[in-house]
């Protein structure tokens, strides 16, 4: 127990002390957890051994990250690329294994272990790559979509990879594979022995599976638990979906990862997206950091400083050779400039995926395992030098590039964004006015069934709680123009509004208000618009009543906004006076000023005249002699 | 001197010319701009803002379209309403005695239909004539409108010429350069007129 509680120590200990001087230095996060790990592995000696079997499980916050790209992207996006997915992606690793294969014979190797190490070359770091693209924004850049198409191929690639490898194996190093300890044994899978054309089934059934599954299953199946109101059940029943298609996907030997991502490209359009959004990102952004500690502490340097130079020179060849690909094939496709760049430097390291399929070459007797030692320095150092990468790619050519993620940014939403927190009596009428005018709005609410009723009416809403941080921001917060705080709950939505506010003080607020003293609250957390509830419907009523009894309905108009001014006028004179700390009945200068308004109405109707009339009647009355 | 522009326009997502001006006055430094249909949308005009805003101006400027040969009817309201017995007109109605009067009209047909024998039959002095006897009870003096015929399809050169000639006469009263008594002898200024009637002068 003390063990794992002093590894779990140690690792978080690393990650909360150097990520942030690394952010701070403008290194990025990532670089912060290799150096994070370099230091309590290699340098200070604080972990070792245990260090692959934690490698594995992080390697799970590749699963979720994967799960979270494919919620953002629509299906149809997805259809979209298919001509830069199968283009981009087929060449990169095409010709980078070629280009590998051909420098290794060159060199004396023999082509099949050439061969070999072109494929695992040619992946990239999706981690990374995807990371800095989304730290950094650029994410909708063109040269982020084609570095994504990029990834999602080489995803998509490790399938036949894994097929084909084994086919390269030397009868010599098979039987020397066959007599190591391997800690990357591949785990039976459901498929083993199985003739390749029921594997073929099996796999497509699975893809079904998903895919069916995520559409149909999902949305009773979250209505079910998210009727129990618990928060972390929701969580739980998040985790659980991501977790079985992985596994469901390792059974039958497929990367878990496109698993995860065909199922968040499936509920994209669910009313759960911003809920499952919020739930897994921590985890995944845990885990990444832990793999990337991993891979920091699992630099072997005692090997690195005794074949320095080959080591140095392969991951700068390797860097080179990928760089190079991807600038010609980016020039193909034609992205220019800074996208070209961004590109080629972002992806021309050596990914997770090789240190998966390196082992794999191990176990099935393709190479030695000296080279697969120095192959995963080489992978390592890739991994590492890439940040560097894209600190060069910020300051060289960044600057010099005029064109910003800003500009693309105004294009795609010409439209302002309205996030609408609580779709019940007062939330529904908003989200139709503003809707009918063609604004588009994001609507969350806390119960399901509300939601589900919505959706028969044909208006989308995401379940989940406005209050929680995570969810406004999932919801747009930082991009919307506008956030209505409809909700009945005083406390939470005076949460709401406070958040917003300090997050955004720019953003125009405004909030349902239950009764005065919510007023005052909500007016003291610099709410734009505070709009009672039942205010202007009471005053209709009475304007209503008015005519009842006779009084004309242009003058019953005219005395009702006379009478709202007066009310307003008043309540925002007793608002400045409020003090959120005091209840109101012991605020001296409030009571004071609350008197005088009482006094002041009184003695006018004491006095029987007609207090709001007689204002109105000065208007178009004749001249006095 | 002081000067107020009471803009009324129901419909600026309609309006190229009106609105081109405004954005021309918005820029001058001094000048008071109330947007009327913006300010009071429900027409619950606030008639002691408006008087006070009144008194603490000395020429009051009135921008709007000829909509059916008169102003919008959030102008009529203004008026009705704020324009009080006792405070703008009648015996001890004397709080805008001598503040100016001035019209900018956007006109959509040409000049020549505004005339007796022209197809609307009425001149737009005529057809602004409400105005003038408003502004003589007022004991304000009605300067000669100042006015921009066929908005309707004037080109983008004609309608910056125009917002530039609105600009300068604003400017001119702003720093008591206009010629008040020229102005008087014509009936109509048009954008041209203004940087005559706004040269270095010295009242």
């Amino acid at each position: 127990m003390t063990d794992a509680l002093f590894g779990a120590f140690v690792y978080l200990c690393a990650a909360v002390l150097v990520v942030p001087i690394a952010q701070r230095l403008g290194l990025g996060s990532v670089l912060g957890y290799l150096i994070a790990g370099i230091a309590i592995g290699p340098l200070f000696g604080l972990v070792g051994a245990e260090t692959e079997q934690i490698q594995h499980f992080a390697e799970f916050g590749v699963v979720m990250m994967l799960f979270l790209v494919g919620l953002e992207l629509q299906p149809r996006q997805l259809w979209e690329m298919r001509h830069r997915l199968i283009g981009l992606g087929g060449l990169q690793v095409g010709l980078t294994a070629g280009a590998v294969l051909l420098l290794a014979v060159l060199l004396g190797f023999d082509w099949k272990i050439g061969l070999a190490v072109g494929l695992v070359a040619s992946s990239s770091s999706t981690a990374i790559a995807l990371q800095t693209l989304s730290e950094k924004g650029l994410l909708k850049s063109d040269g982020g979509k084609a570095s994504f198409s990029v990834l999602l191929f080489q995803d998509i690639s490790v399938i036949p990879m894994l097929a084909l490898l084994p086919l390269l194996a030397s009868p010599q190093l098979l039987m020397d594979a066959a007599g190591s300890v391997s800690d990357h044994a591949q785990s039976a899978t459901l498929v083993d022995g199985l003739p390749s054309w029921a594997v073929g089934c099996v796999t497509i059934l699975s893809v079904a599976a998903v895919v069916v599954g995520g559409h149909f299953l999902t949305r009773p199946l979250f209505r079910f638990i998210a009727s129990a109101q618990l928060r972390e059940v929701f969580t739980a029943a998040a985790l659980l979906l991501v977790i079985g298609i992985a596994l469901l996907m390792t059974l039958v030997g497929l990367s878990p990862a496109l698993g995860t991502f065909l199922a968040g490209v499936v509920l994209a359009n669910s009313e759960y997206r911003h809920e499952l959004e919020s739930d897994i990102a921590p985890f995944k952004g845990l885990l990444l950091g832990l793999f990337f500690i991993t891979v920091g502490s699992g630099i072997d340097f005692g090997l690195l400083v005794q074949q320095f130079l080959p080591i140095v020179g392969m991951t700068v060849a390797l860097m080179v050779i990928k760089a190079a690909v991807l600038w010609i094939i980016g020039t193909a496709f034609r992205l220019r400039g800074a996208d070209r760049w961004l590109f080629a430097l972002g992806l021309a390291q050596a990914g997770e995926f090789a240190f998966v399929l390196l082992s794999f070459t191990l176990d099935n007797g393709i190479m030695p395992v000296q080279m697969e030692r120095m192959l995963l320095l080489v992978v390592a150092l890739s991994m590492l030098l890439t940040p560097l990468l894209f600190i060069l790619f910020d300051r060289l050519i960044l600057r010099r590039a005029s064109r910003s993620q800003q500009r693309e940014a105004d294009t795609i939403e010409t439209q302002g964004v309205a996030i609408i927190a609580g779709i019940g009596r007062f939330g529904q009428i908003v989200n139709r006015l503003l809707r009918s005018c063609g604004y588009e709005t994001v609507v969350l609410d806390l119960s399901a069934e509300t939601i589900d009723t919505m959706a028969r009416f044909g208006i989308r809403a995401f379940f989940g709680d406005a209050s929680r941080p995570d969810l406004l921001e999932a919801a747009g917060l930082m991009h919307a123009k506008l956030l209505v705080v409809a909700i009945d709950d005083r406390e939470r939505s005076l949460a709401i509004v406070k958040y917003a506010k300090r997050v955004r003080p720019d953003l125009h607020v405004i909030s349902r208000a239950y009764d005065r003293v919510h007023v005052y609250d909500l007016f003291a957390a610099d709410c734009d618009d505070i709009v009672r509830e039942t205010f202007d419907s009471a005053v209709r009523a009475g304007r209503s009543g008015l005519e009842a009894l006779g009084v004309h309905p242009y003058d019953a108009e005219r005395i009702a906004q006379a009478f709202v001014k007066n009310d307003r006028h008043a309540l925002q004179k007793l608002a400045e006076l409020h003090d959120p700390a005091i209840p109101p009945m012991e605020n001296g200068p409030y009571v004071a000023m609350a008197k005088q308004v009482r006094e002041d109405e009184e003695s006018l109707m004491a006095a029987k005249r007609q207090v709001l009339k007689g204002a109105i009647d000065k208007a178009w009355s004749p001249p006095t002699p | 001197m002081k000067t107020l522009v009471l803009f009324a326009h129901p419909a600026l997502q309609h309006s190229r010319t009106n609105s081109l001006m405004l954005r021309e006055a918005r820029q001058i430094e001094g000048l008071t701009i109330v947007d009327l249909y913006a300010e009071y949308p429900r027409f619950d005009i606030d008639v002691e803002a408006e008087q006070q805003r009144l008194l603490d101006h000395d020429a009051i400027v009135f921008q709007f379209p000829l909509l059916w040969y008169s102003p919008p009817p959030m102008l009529k309201q203004w008026q009705d309403l704020v324009l009080e017995h006792g405070f703008a007109y009648g015996e001890h109605g004397t709080a805008l005695k001598g503040k100016l009067w001035l019209c900018a009209v956007t006109v959509g047909g040409p000049e020549d239909a505004y005339a007796s024998e022209g197809r609307h039959g009425f001149s737009l002095r005529q057809l602004l004539s409400p105005l003038e006897a408003t502004a003589n009870l007022c004991r304000m003096p009605f300067l000669a409108p100042c006015v921009l015929f066929g908005a309707l399809g004037v080109d983008n050169a004609g309608r910056q010429a125009h917002a530039a000639g609105y600009r300068n006469l604003l400017e001119g009263l702003l720093e008591d350069r206009f010629d008040i008594a020229a102005a008087g002898s014509n009936n109509l200024i048009s954008a041209a007129r203004t940087l005559e009637l706004t040269r270095e002068f010295t009242p």
